[in-house]
């Protein structure tokens, strides 16, 4: 029998079980649209999150305490304020390359209203370094921090959410119990799926947020390069620097690409553990197609001896049962990465969770579910290939 | 076919037995050592009451079944020494089936049914449609071509069942209780026709049988029990004679 003939037999018999053959493939269908959909998501959190840190520029150096190993025992900083002041001195060029940040989490009051946010005690380069800018009023000098001045900048939903409606420059709030002046509102920066939303933070002068946390250290230091090409040559100053400066050398200086590299293998074994368990309910798909395969054997045994009796061999009834458990599962696959890809689309668009569907999931997904049909379709058609035309015939 | 000219052998059984084991080591023998031939243009009724062991024979001159000892030749070859594939072809090429239950698909029309042993051998879908309606219409069905198993009456389904064994212009039609499941008239239109394309197309006739007076109107009769045979018109001479 031609493969043809084959085929368009596989295609009868699927139609003239409609059900069935529905119920069969949305196993599959299921199966496929869950890893499309899985990894697309984990794909997406991915970019998304390279993205925020390739935001921040690709000359960026970030001084980090411990060792930087990933998984390594957190370590208490040891850097100070003359630890950025010293770098700065080293650095060549113009100054204020280089700014130091200590972060702490005290809620944040006014009006009455109480909301949680991420306090950033930052020296008064920060904002340069790190490229953000004021949206209205003023950020604070060099002078406010060496005077540890009470004063706030305000990320753009801290401003909203407590003084909706109205200027919140000039006006006063308390953190922990001490009260702070806004001098400005910082520029929205949006789109914060996965990691701190930079929209939530509030900005008071390093000195003030020290004397706030009790503490004399700051958490991390921050540098710019003043091109790509010198990230080299400033990293080398910052180590030198601080190996002088420090009594253990336990700190760590990474670039944007370190950070990328070693979170974007985070994200890469998130989405591949995702599309691990969206593959456990596509094999779940591919056993409900070998059992309503085995099931259609059965059934059709009359029909495979008389098929036998006119001539059929072994292989042409093994080749018409595998075809038609493949045109079930690269149905179901096909409908399934449509409906992947839809969805896709539908979490991007209502969820803060951005979804990217690559191609290698998607010929992923229909190279396996075409090969479920064929690993699950294998040993029905076996089946029905051996069986004896005469007790086949006489089948009831 | 004139007196003289040579008649070659198209199937011939020599000493055939078949055993069936159940179980362990419960065996069943069917046929206890059978010996006869169906010469090209042959008409023969295979008689025997239920056990006999004319079911056995059936799908032993089927090639749908090896013997256990003994040769069944087709065109002077033994199905021993053929391939699965190889029985699978002498059968779709040799042989056209009609059985008691007519075994017709009942998804597929008329045509379907009739086109299905083709679908085994190589042609085109048209060519192989063209041929199924010509068989259909040989056997009175013409008007029929497009109803499925469950229109037609159960005369209708075994002319249908008629033309897909004689689609392939076989050399031998073997017909098991072929008016089993039908009452007298029809059976009797059905025999007709199983004669007249016997006789007009020469192609060789085997009914298996119960019934007497349908095994009266072949060419000769065997008639089996308990696995051997026990009379009927084994020698050729009679042939055509009746």
């Amino acid at each position: 029998m031609s493969l043809r003939e084959a085929f368009r037999v596989a295609i009868k018999a699927l139609v003239g079980n409609r059900l069935r053959s529905a119920l069969t493939t949305l196993g599959v269908l299921i199966g496929v649209l869950s890893v499309v959909l899985l990894v697309a998501i984990g794909q997406g959190a991915r970019e998304e999150i390279t993205g925020a840190i390739e935001g921040l520029g690709s000359n960026l150096l970030f001084v980090l305490p411990g060792d930087g190993d990933f998984g390594s025992a957190p370590t208490r900083s040891q850097f100070t304020i003359e630890d950025v002041e010293a770098i700065d001195r080293d650095l060549p060029g113009a100054s204020n390359r280089v700014a130091g940040s200590v972060v702490g989490g005290e809620p944040l009051q006014a009006d009455g209203q109480r909301i949680a946010t991420t306090i950033n005690g930052v020296t008064a380069s920060y904002l340069g370094v790190v490229t953000r800018d004021v949206a209205r009023g003023q950020p604070f000098g060099e002078s406010d921090v060496a005077t540890s001045r009470r004063v706030a900048l305000l990320g753009a939903s801290v401003a909203e959410e407590l003084f909706p409606g109205t200027d919140p420059i000039g006006r006063t709030v308390t953190i922990g119990s001490i009260r702070f002046r806004v001098v400005g509102v910082m520029e929205r920066v949006g789109g914060a799926a996965f990691g701190p939303d930079r929209d939530r933070e509030v900005y008071i002068p390093v000195t003030a947020a020290q004397r706030l946390f009790a503490t004399g250290r700051i958490d991390a230091i921050f540098v710019r390069a003043t091109s790509t090409e010198t990230v080299g040559e400033d990293r080398a100053t910052v180590e030198r620097v601080l190996e002088q400066r420090l009594v253990s050398d336990e700190f760590s200086v990474l670039s944007q690409d370190d950070i990328i590299g070693v979170v974007g293998d985070i994200l890469q074994i998130l989405t591949l553990v995702l599309a691990a368990i969206a593959g456990i309910s596509l094999l779940v798909g591919g056993v409900g197609v070998s059992n309503i395969m085995l099931v259609s054997v059965s059934e059709r045994t009359r029909e495979i001896g008389l098929r036998k009796a006119l001539g059929a061999r072994t292989r042409d009834i093994t080749r018409q049962f595998l075809l038609e458990a493949m045109v079930l599962t690269a149905l179901g696959g096909t409908i399934g990465l449509l409906g992947g890809i839809g969805l896709a689309q539908v979490v991007a668009e209502f969820l803060p969770i951005p979804a990217r569907v690559t191609t290698w999931s998607v010929l992923l997904a229909l190279g396996v579910s075409i090969g479920v049909g064929l690993v699950f379709g294998v040993l029905p058609a076996r089946r029905a290939g051996r069986l004896d035309p005469v007790a086949a015939l006489r089948h009831d | 076919m004139s007196a003289t000219a040579p008649v070659p052998t198209l199937l011939e059984a020599i000493d055939v037995t078949r055993t069936y084991t159940l179980g362990r080591d419960v065996q069943v023998p069917a046929l206890r050592g059978v010996t006869f031939r169906v010469d090209h243009g042959d008409s023969v009724a295979i008689i025997g009451s239920s056990g006999s062991g004319k079911s056995t024979l059936l799908n032993l001159l089927g090639a749908l079944d090896r013997p256990t000892t003994g040769e069944v030749l087709y065109d002077g070859r033994d199905v021993q020494d053929r391939s699965d594939a190889e029985l699978a072809q002498l059968r779709n090429q040799r042989i056209g089936f009609v059985f008691q239950s007519f075994h017709l698909l009942p998804r597929l029309t008329a045509v379907d049914n009739v086109v299905l042993p083709l679908v085994y051998r190589p042609g085109s879908a048209r060519d192989r449609r063209e041929r199924a309606i010509a068989a259909l219409e040989s056997v009175g069905l013409g008007d029929r071509l497009d109803h499925r198993p469950t229109e037609l009456s159960g005369g209708q389904q075994q002319r249908v069942a008629m033309a897909r064994a004689l689609v392939t212009e076989p050399a031998l039609i073997l017909a098991d209780e072929p008016t089993g499941n039908l009452d007298t008239t029809t059976g009797d239109e059905i025999m007709s026709l199983l004669e007249q394309l016997h006789q007009e197309r020469g192609t060789a006739l085997v009914v298996i049988t119960h019934e007497a007076e349908i095994a009266e109107r072949a060419d000769r009769r065997i008639e089996l029990r308990d696995g051997v045979i026990v009379g009927g018109d084994l020698d050729m001479v009679e042939a055509g004679s009746t």
